[in-house]
């Protein structure tokens, strides 16, 4: 919880320094990356975060484990930066491809899972995406894919926030029952609390039982710890306000130290 | 050229052995032997040409060398983001077969024609579009295209029968010498000219790799010399033949040129037949061409 920690103070920063939107995207994903990056997956697996707009957590994580710099993270959203508001091409380790065009990810981790399967390697790839890009034909097309060629190092975990572009999910374009599809798809589906440390360590054991591709839902709560903007569409696309950045630090603190009166 | 893409593929096979088949669910009667040539590296991705083009960029990224193969829209128009995003933006050797480029397809109608796919992929960013002119030539544009370590699209048709000698494939190739016009055209097409009386008197080339650069001199002076420039393309002239090659050769230019573009307009009649009918109404063969030709030399 240290990391996730430090991962939000970096990325809640950035948001600051460069007056940005997309604080709820990430604040909502933060802790499924920290668990997977820090507590799953092996220093050469694959996690590819589909949901490209949270793009400063990933930097972040990235920054908690050194890849990136301090001075690199000063850069996010200025004038050439390689850190731009969706991942980049080609210019950084631990991000195989630009993601930013919803949909994309899964296949590219279909793609990189069937690779480690021809080549017999052991190698994992999780894919991280949003609910709303479920939306997208090609997600349902990788969906097929994964599970026909039985790509069981394909690990898929669903930012599930309920709230996507312009609406709730299921106001716009109803995915529920989720787990009922991902499951008629051929998925192992596994329910979890995604900012709940607990919960995601007791689907990664479930996971890793699994003879078949495993999807976890993780249901998240979009601008978690923004009080001000908590699970509204606002915390997708507002900046912080001058003040924000200690109050939802404050909360953070809060909801890690109550997590951690649990365990 | 399906056939001698199928062989080339299995010859290929034994020497690349990074190279993976991937079918949008095609390939009765045509892949059966590649199919089995290749084995566990000869994957059907079903009919999901999104997410077929996206598992080739991710498996180019991790070393192989992925063919993608389906009817030409459907692997080029169809999944065009995965191809920018994925493959083209990545620089990837992610490999692109489209069958029945132009109008190859014929009387299956209008969704299984092609005439944008050259000039949709050729302005994607390290993209080289491959167009062989002949059936002999698909074995050496493959070839080309294993040793090319860019994204590639290869459109396929029905290979050109001429009279002319016609030398191995590259980006230019003269096809003959002639001082009353000047030819230039892409694919099998070409030889709806070739085959006409009237060619005698006309210089031919074949263009068969794009983007194009480096204009021969050899034929911008054929230009300047007859003085009359003919381009034909199974390919619709915006974005096509027609405007690439007049952006190259504008500044090197003397005096007036004239120029008769000779592109696929679509389906004039609305109505569809095979794909000598569909050449037929946009003047790319039959009297229309003749005509054409006859009445602008």
């Amino acid at each position: 919880m240290n990391k996730a920690f430090s991962i939000k103070k970096r990325f809640l920063g950035m948001y600051k320094a460069a007056n940005a939107g997309h604080v709820g995207c990430s604040l909502s994903v933060a802790e499924i990356i920290t668990f997977v990056r820090f507590n799953w997956m092996n220093d050469n697996d694959e996690i590819i975060l589909s949901k490209g707009h949270a793009a400063a957590s990933i930097y972040s994580m990235l920054a908690e484990e050194g890849i990136l710099s301090e001075d690199d993270i000063k850069t996010f959203y200025k004038n050439n930066t390689y850190l731009a508001a969706h991942p980049p091409v080609n210019k950084i380790k631990r991000v195989p491809f630009a993601t930013g065009s919803l949909g994309h990810g899964l296949s590219i981790a279909a793609g990189l899972g069937l690779a480690q399967k021809l080549k017999k390697s052991d190698k994992k790839v999780f894919c991280i995406t949003s609910d709303g890009e479920i939306n997208e034909g090609s997600t349902w097309e990788a969906a097929l894919f994964i599970a026909h060629h039985n790509l069981k190092n394909v690990v898929w975990l669903v930012d599930r926030n309920r709230l996507q572009g312009f609406g709730p999910t299921e106001d716009v374009m109803k995915l529920e029952p989720l787990d009922k599809k991902l499951e008629a798809f051929g998925f192992n589906v596994i329910i979890a609390e995604g900012h709940n440390f607990t919960s995601l360590e007791e689907a990664k054991n479930k996971a890793l039982k699994s003879d078949i591709p495993t999807a976890i839902i993780c249901n998240t709560t979009k601008g978690r710890s923004w009080k001000l903007y908590e699970g509204k569409l606002d915390s997708h696309y507002l900046p912080m306000k001058d003040d924000h950045y200690d109050v939802i630090l404050a909360e953070v603190e809060i909801d890690y130290n109550t997590q951690i009166s649990k365990l | 050229m399906r056939v001698e893409f199928a062989d080339s593929m299995i010859k290929f096979a034994d020497t690349h052995p990074q190279m993976v088949f991937i079918t949008g669910d095609l390939g009765y009667m045509a892949l059966e032997k590649v199919q089995h040539k290749f084995g566990g590296k000869f994957i059907n991705a079903g009919v999901a040409e999104q997410n077929m083009v996206t598992v080739g960029a991710a498996l180019a990224h991790e070393g192989f060398i992925p063919w993608l193969y389906s009817i030409s829209p459907f692997v080029t128009l169809r999944p065009y983001e995965q191809i920018r995003n994925d493959a083209c933006l990545h620089d990837l050797p992610v490999k692109l077969v489209g069958n029945g480029g132009g109008y190859g397809y014929g009387i299956m109608g209008a969704t299984h024609h092609n005439i944008e796919d050259i000039g949709a992929l050729r302005l994607l960013p390290n993209m080289r579009v491959y167009v062989p002119f002949t059936a002999s030539d698909v074995e050496q544009s493959i070839e080309q295209m294993l040793a090319d370590p860019h994204p590639n699209y290869l459109r396929l048709n029905q290979g050109a029968k001429i009279k002319y000698e016609v030398a191995p494939f590259s980006q230019w190739r003269k096809i003959k010498s002639g001082t009353k016009g000047t030819v230039v055209g892409t694919g099998p097409v070409v030889e709806n000219i070739c085959n006409l009386d009237i060619a005698a008197d006309l210089e031919i080339w074949v263009v068969s790799i794009f983007p194009i650069n480096n204009v021969p001199l050899e034929l911008i002076e054929s230009i300047n010399a007859t003085q009359k420039l003919v381009t034909i393309e199974e390919h619709s002239g915006e974005c096509g033949l027609r405007e690439t090659l007049s952006y190259h050769i504008m500044n090197h230019l003397h005096g007036p040129i004239k120029m008769l573009a000779l592109s696929a307009g679509g389906y004039p009649s609305g109505k569809y037949g095979d794909q000598k009918f569909h050449q037929a109404e946009n003047n790319l063969g039959g009297e229309g061409l003749h005509q054409q030709l006859q009445s602008f030399l």
